[in-house]
């Protein structure tokens, strides 16, 4: 089929004052739904990553978004992997370019909070023990979106979703967010790091860094989903923000044991974060009173533990 | 496109370009920019999901081919130049 000539930047003004590159290697016309945060996501990782780039997808969102056959909207080759093999197909990718002598490709395995946070826990954990050079990105939505929104170990406390029906009966989400980066933590692997999709040039500094970078790598993108989440999907940029500013998400690295707590903005109330959501409206005034307190206290831990880094590292 | 059996690779594979898909019909709400107020400062093609959005020499240049309508830009513009339209009127 004939397509019309792409609608680039040959008329860029030199005016224009960027901040993120300006290669694009998403096309339009994927399947994401309105307002996607996981499609800025990709978008951002893709600008930072560039062509050089072998993505490994296991099913998730991004499964279907690329399009039906013969469409894709990436203009990277990608590999559709099992469910719980992420990890393992990013570090077989690895070993065969290293058997080819091509040792200048990024391998990235590009993975939501489902894939990653229960059902590629293993894969991602044998990556991590074997350190492989190839990064991993988890995109957080924070329940399984593309199969119709049942609760994955990502799911915060109250949340409704198909699985923790709330009307007649109060089944809520009960267990608190898994923080899978505190996990990736444990394994001592180089670079570990959460991002956000609402803030693209912390996302694309790290992604940059963490591929410069020999061994695994890990990063978390928090991507807000209109459809899961019941919100305006204008809002996904705004949500994404408020999310680092009212503490149910924060943003750090950790290199070679040190954490450095990227953003701190001034606290918001959580109830304005929750509020705006669907999937929240229910909550009752005691629960996210305790809600808040709890990740208030993570918070405090957060800088606890940026200030004995700061130590460690003065004492290095 | 591959055309019999024999053409199609044994693995399955997507070549084709994704922008045949014309999503623009998902749109409910039109985005339209007003160029006279625009500061260029690109938050819009920042932020575009659809990757709808093209640096033009006097302000966003849309894809109405792919733009879904979700609005993010409209609420993201710094000076608020952008205007969401119901698209039946």
């Amino acid at each position: 089929m004939e397509l019309p000539p792409r609608r680039n930047f040959e008329e860029v003004n030199d005016m224009a004052k960027l901040t993120i590159p300006e290669d694009e290697l998403m096309r339009p016309g994927h399947m994401g739904c309105l307002g996607c945060g996981a499609t800025q996501a990709m978008r951002f990782v893709l600008k930072a990553a560039g062509r050089k780039t072998i993505l490994s997808i296991p099913a998730c969102c991004w499964a279907v978004m690329p399009g039906v056959w013969p469409n894709t909207c990436l203009e990277v080759p990608e590999l559709y992997t099992p469910f719980e093999t992420t990890g393992a197909s990013i570090s077989g990718i690895k070993a065969a370019l290293e058997v080819l002598g091509k040792d200048d490709v990024n391998v990235i395995g590009f993975a939501g909070d489902g894939g990653t946070a229960d059902i590629g826990l293993q894969a991602l954990s044998g990556v991590a023990d074997r350190n492989d050079d190839v990064l991993y990105i988890m995109y957080d939505n924070e329940a399984y979106m593309n199969t119709g929104i049942q609760r994955s170990g990502s799911t915060p406390i109250g949340a409704w979703t198909t699985t923790t029906p709330v009307g007649t009966t109060q089944a809520w989400e009960k267990s608190p967010k898994k923080s899978v980066a505190d996990i990736m933590i444990a394994h001592r692997i180089p670079y570990v790091a959460t991002a956000s999709a609402a803030y693209p040039e912390d996302l694309i500094r790290k992604v940059n860094k963490a591929l410069s970078i020999k061994g695994t790598k890990f990063i978390q993108i928090f991507a807000p989903c209109p459809t899961g989440w019941k919100m305006d999907p204008g809002l996904t940029v705004k949500i994404g923000k408020e999310a680092i500013s009212s503490r149910a998400f924060s943003l750090y690295e950790v290199e070679g044991g040190a954490i450095k707590i990227n953003m701190k903005p001034k606290k918001t109330p959580l109830k304005e974060y929750l509020f705006k959501q669907g999937r929240f409206k229910h909550m009752p005034d005691y629960l996210i009173n305790e809600l808040e307190s709890d990740l208030d206290s993570k918070w405090e831990e957060l800088l606890f533990k940026e200030e004995c880094s700061q130590k460690m590292l003065k004492k290095k | 496109m591959p055309m019999t059996i024999d053409e199609i690779p044994p693995t399955p594979m997507n070549t084709q370009d994704s922008r045949v898909v014309k999503t623009g019909g998902w749109r409910a709400f039109k985005p339209i920019c007003d160029n006279s107020k625009c500061i260029k400062c690109w938050t819009c093609w920042k932020f575009c999901p659809d990757v709808a959005i093209a640096i033009g020499e006097e302000g966003p240049i849309y894809d109405y081919d792919h733009c879904k309508g979700c609005g993010i830009c409209a609420n993201e513009c710094p000076v608020k130049c952008i205007e969401m339209i119901p698209e039946n009127k």
